[in-house]
C-alpha cells in the first residue's frame, strides 16, 4: 500500500441504514429500549391490564334486582365465593389438578429421561415427535375423540371385553367419587384426558432438565458407590425438580382453568373453569366471575412461594 | 512387596469393540499396589476406554479385568472399590462441598458426626479447610479439582483412576497440581492411574507409564525407559521430540543401515572446523531456521539433500539475539553414539 489513496481510516456512514446501524452500535441502551418496547407494551397493557381490570370486578357488585353491575367497592363476590357449593368447586378443581400434577410428574420422569439419556438419535427422535404429535391437532377434537373412546359403546369398553375384563372396569367405576355410569361419565374418566391433554407440558420441561445433568455426574454417583436407586434419589431427582415444577405450572394451572373437558366427559358438577363461565355468560355475574379467577392465581402464588422455599430452584 | 501378591490391576487380552471400531484391542497390562502409573497416548488412542473399563463405565467385548486378584470385568461400578477423578470433576451442582465430599460416607451410612469429620480431614489434606458449606458454582476450577480428588479419596478406595484430571487448569496450577498429586500419591498410598495425553506429565509424575496408540499398548516402562529407549518409532516422536536416520545416512553416520533415533538435545551444533571429543558422531549442514524458546534455542538443520533433523541448545549463556542470520549458515552437528538407539519395526 506504498502508492495509490491512502487507506480511510473510517468508512463515513453514507446511508441512513449505515447511520441507524452504527448509532443502535455505540448507544446499546437505546437499542435495547427499542427491542424491548413492543414486547412490554404488549405485555404491560394488553397482558397485565386484562388481569388488573379482572381484579378490579371482583371488588365490584351485582345489584341482585336489576341484574345490573354496581361499579363501587365491595367483598360481596367473595362472600359469595365463600359459600359451600362453590367452595366444593375450588375443591373439587384443585385435587383433580394435584392428581393431574403428579400422575403427569410420574409419567414425565422416566419418559423424560430415555430421552435426555438414549444415545441413539432414532428412538430420541421418534419420542419427541410421539410427545408432540398430538400438540398438532385440535384440542377440542382430541377432547371429543376421547369422549368417544371412553364412552360405553366405545372401543375403550369394547377391549375391555373382548379380555374379559369386563368385571374391573365395572368394578372400578362403582367406586364412589370416581367412578360413574361409563368412563365418559366419570371423574376418572376426566381425569385420564386431563392427563393425555397436559401431559406434554409436564415432558418437555423435564426432559429439558434431565438433558442438563452431565453423564458424568451420574458416572461418578456410581462410581462413589451409590446403586441406581440411590443415584435417582440424591442426584437425578433433585436435579429434574426445577423442571418438575416449571411443568406443574402448566399442569396445573391448565386444570384448573379448563372448562371443555370437566364439560365434555365426567358427571355435570362444575370446575372452576366452567363456573366463570356460566357466571360471566349466562348469568351475566362478572363479578363473581372475576372472584372465581383469582382463586387459580391466589393457588399457583402460594404453590410457587413453598416449591421455592423448599428448595425446588436451588439447582437452577 | 512380597511376590505372591496379586497386582492391583491385571488386564488381560482386554477388547472394547463399538462396531468395527476397535477403542481397546488386547492389551495385556500389570500395575502394582501403590503405584503411579500413566496411561499415555494421543486423544482416541484407547487410554480413557481403558481408565472407563477398569471403573465399570464400560464392560469389555472380551478379556478380564482383576482388582487385587478379583475379577470385576462383570460387576458394576458401584461395587468395586476404585474411585474416579474426572475431566469435567463432575461435582453433584446442588450439594455443597461438604456434601459432595461426604458422598460415598451418606451412602454407606456413616454416622453424621463420623462423617463431618472425615470431610474436615479430607479438606485438610487437600487445603481447602473452611469451604463445607460452599456450592459447587462458588469455586474456581482448581478448588473444584481439590473437591473432586477429596470426594474420590474420602472412603479409602484401594485404586485412584483420574481421567486427565489437570487438562481445564491453566499451566501454572497444573505445575503446581502436579507436585501436589504426586505427593498425596505417597501420603495416602494407594495405587493412582493417570489418564493423560501430556507426555511432559506423563515422564515427570509417573513411576511407570504404558504408552498408546490405535487401542494397543505399544510400551510399558518406567519414564526413563521410555524416553531413553522408545520401542517404536510412534513412542519415539510421541514422547517428546526425536530424530530418525535409516538408510544410506544412518549408514554413513553408524557405518549400519539400521532405523536409529537420537533426541534434539544430545545433538550439539557449533561452528564448521570445531574439534569434537573423541568418537563423537560429526555431520556437517545448513541451519533453515532457528526459534528462540526462552531456556533453549530450536534448530532446523538440513544434512545432505532430504534430512531434516531438529537439535535443542540449553541457553547457558546469552542467548545469540540475531537467530535471523544464522539462517542459511553452514554448521557442524555431533554427537555421542551412545545416544543412538536403535529401532527395530
Amino acid at each position: 500500500m506504498s502508492n495509490g489513496a491512502p487507506h480511510p481510516l473510517s468508512d463515513p456512514p453514507r446511508t441512513w441504514i449505515r447511520r441507524l446501524s452504527t448509532l443502535l452500535f455505540i448507544r446499546p441502551r437505546l437499542m435495547l429500549f427499542l427491542l424491548l418496547t413492543p414486547p412490554l407494551l404488549w405485555l404491560g397493557i394488553i397482558y397485565l391490564g386484562s388481569l388488573v381490570a379482572l381484579l378490579v370486578q371482583s371488588f365490584f357488585r351485582l345489584d341482585g334486582f336489576t341484574g345490573m353491575v354496581v361499579r363501587e367497592f365491595s367483598l360481596s363476590s367473595y362472600l359469595e365465593l365463600t359459600s359451600i357449593p362453590n367452595l366444593e368447586i375450588v375443591f373439587r378443581t384443585t385435587v383433580m389438578a394435584t392428581a393431574v400434577t403428579l400422575t403427569s410428574a410420574l409419567l414425565a420422569l422416566p419418559l423424560g429421561y430415555t430421552m435426555a439419556r438414549s444415545t441413539s438419535p432414532r428412538l430420541k427422535g421418534m419420542l419427541y415427535l410421539a410427545v408432540l404429535l398430538p400438540l398438532w391437532s385440535s384440542y377440542i377434537v382430541r377432547v371429543f375423540s376421547w369422549k368417544m373412546i371412553l364412552a360405553k359403546e366405545g372401543i375403550l369398553n369394547w377391549l375391555v371385553e373382548q379380555v374379559h375384563l369386563k368385571w374391573l372396569l365395572e368394578a372400578i367405576l362403582s367406586l364412589p367419587v370416581i367412578g360413574g355410569s361409563s368412563l365418559s361419565f366419570s371423574y376418572l374418566g376426566a381425569f385420564l384426558v386431563f392427563v393425555y391433554i397436559w401431559l406434554p407440558y409436564m415432558i418437555l420441561p423435564v426432559n429439558a432438565a434431565l438433558e442438563r445433568i452431565p453423564q458424568s455426574v451420574l458416572d461418578a454417583s456410581n462410581d462413589l458407590g451409590a446403586r441406581p436407586w440411590m443415584t435417582f434419589r440424591k442426584v437425578i431427582f433433585p436435579l429434574a425438580l426445577p423442571g418438575i415444577v416449571a411443568g406443574s405450572i402448566f399442569t396445573f394451572s391448565l386444570t384448573l382453568g379448563d372448562y371443555i373437558i370437566p364439560g365434555a366427559i365426567g358427571n355435570s358438577s362444575y370446575f372452576i373453569g366452567q363456573a366463570v363461565l356460566a357466571h360471566q355468560g349466562t348469568a351475566g355475574n362478572i363479578p363473581l366471575a372475576a372472584a372465581f379467577t383469582v382463586v387459580p392465581i391466589l393457588i399457583m402464588g402460594v404453590y410457587l412461594t413453598l416449591a421455592k422455599r423448599m428448595g425446588a430452584f436451588d439447582a437452577l | 512387596m512380597t511376590i505372591s501378591q496379586p497386582p492391583a490391576i491385571r488386564l488381560t487380552n482386554l477388547s472394547r469393540h463399538y462396531g468395527d471400531v476397535k477403542a481397546v484391542h488386547q492389551i495385556n497390562l500389570e500395575i502394582q499396589d501403590g503405584e503411579f502409573f500413566s496411561l499415555l497416548g494421543p486423544s482416541g488412542s484407547g487410554k480413557t476406554t481403558t481408565l472407563r473399563l477398569i471403573a465399570g463405565f464400560e464392560f469389555p467385548t472380551t478379556g478380564s479385568i482383576a482388582l487385587h486378584g478379583q475379577e470385576v470385568a462383570d460387576i458394576p461400578p458401584f461395587s468395586r472399590n476404585v474411585h474416579t477423578v474426572f475431566q469435567d470433576y463432575a461435582l453433584f451442582p446442588h450439594m455443597t462441598v461438604e456434601q459432595n465430599i461426604a458422598y460415598s460416607l451418606m451412602i454407606k451410612k456413616v454416622a453424621a458426626a463420623e462423617r463431618k469429620r472425615r470431610v474436615g480431614e479430607m479438606l485438610e489434606v487437600v487445603r481447602l479447610p473452611g469451604l463445607e458449606s460452599r456450592l459447587p458454582s462458588q469455586l474456581s476450577g482448581g478448588q473444584r479439582q481439590r473437591v473432586a480428588l477429596a470426594r474420590a479419596l474420602v472412603d479409602h478406595p484401594r485404586v485412584l483412576l483420574l481421567d486427565e484430571p489437570l487438562g481445564a487448569l491453566d499451566l501454572k496450577l497444573r505445575q503446581q497440581m502436579q507436585v501436589e498429586l504426586k505427593s498425596l500419591q505417597r501420603e495416602v498410598g494407594i495405587t493412582f492411574v493417570f489418564v493423560t495425553h501430556d507426555q511432559e506429565e506423563a515422564l515427570t509424575m509417573s513411576d511407570r507409564l504404558a504408552v498408546f496408540n490405535e487401542g494397543r499398548i505399544v510400551q510399558v516402562g518406567t519414564p526413563f525407559e521410555v524416553y531413553e529407549q522408545p520401542a517404536t518409532r510412534f513412542v519415539a516422536g510421541f514422547v517428546g521430540t526425536s530424530n530418525h536416520f535409516d538408510g544410506p545416512l544412518a549408514e554413513q553416520l553408524t557405518g549400519s543401515a539400521k532405523m536409529f533415533t537420537i533426541r534434539p538435545e544430545k545433538i550439539t551444533v557449533s561452528e564448521i572446523g570445531t574439534p569434537s571429543p573423541p568418537g563423537a558422531i560429526q555431520v556437517e549442514g545448513t541451519i533453515l531456521n532457528a526459534v528462540y524458546m526462552g531456556m533453549q534455542t530450536r534448530f532446523l538443520v538440513r544434512i545432505g539433500e532430504a534430512a531434516e533433523v531438529t537439535v535443542t541448545q540449553a541457553n547457558l549463556h546469552a542467548a545469540n539475539r540475531n537467530l535471523e542470520a544464522l539462517r542459511n549458515r553452514p554448521v557442524k552437528l555431533s554427537w555421542d553414539p551412545q545416544y543412538n538407539h536403535v529401532i527395530h519395526e
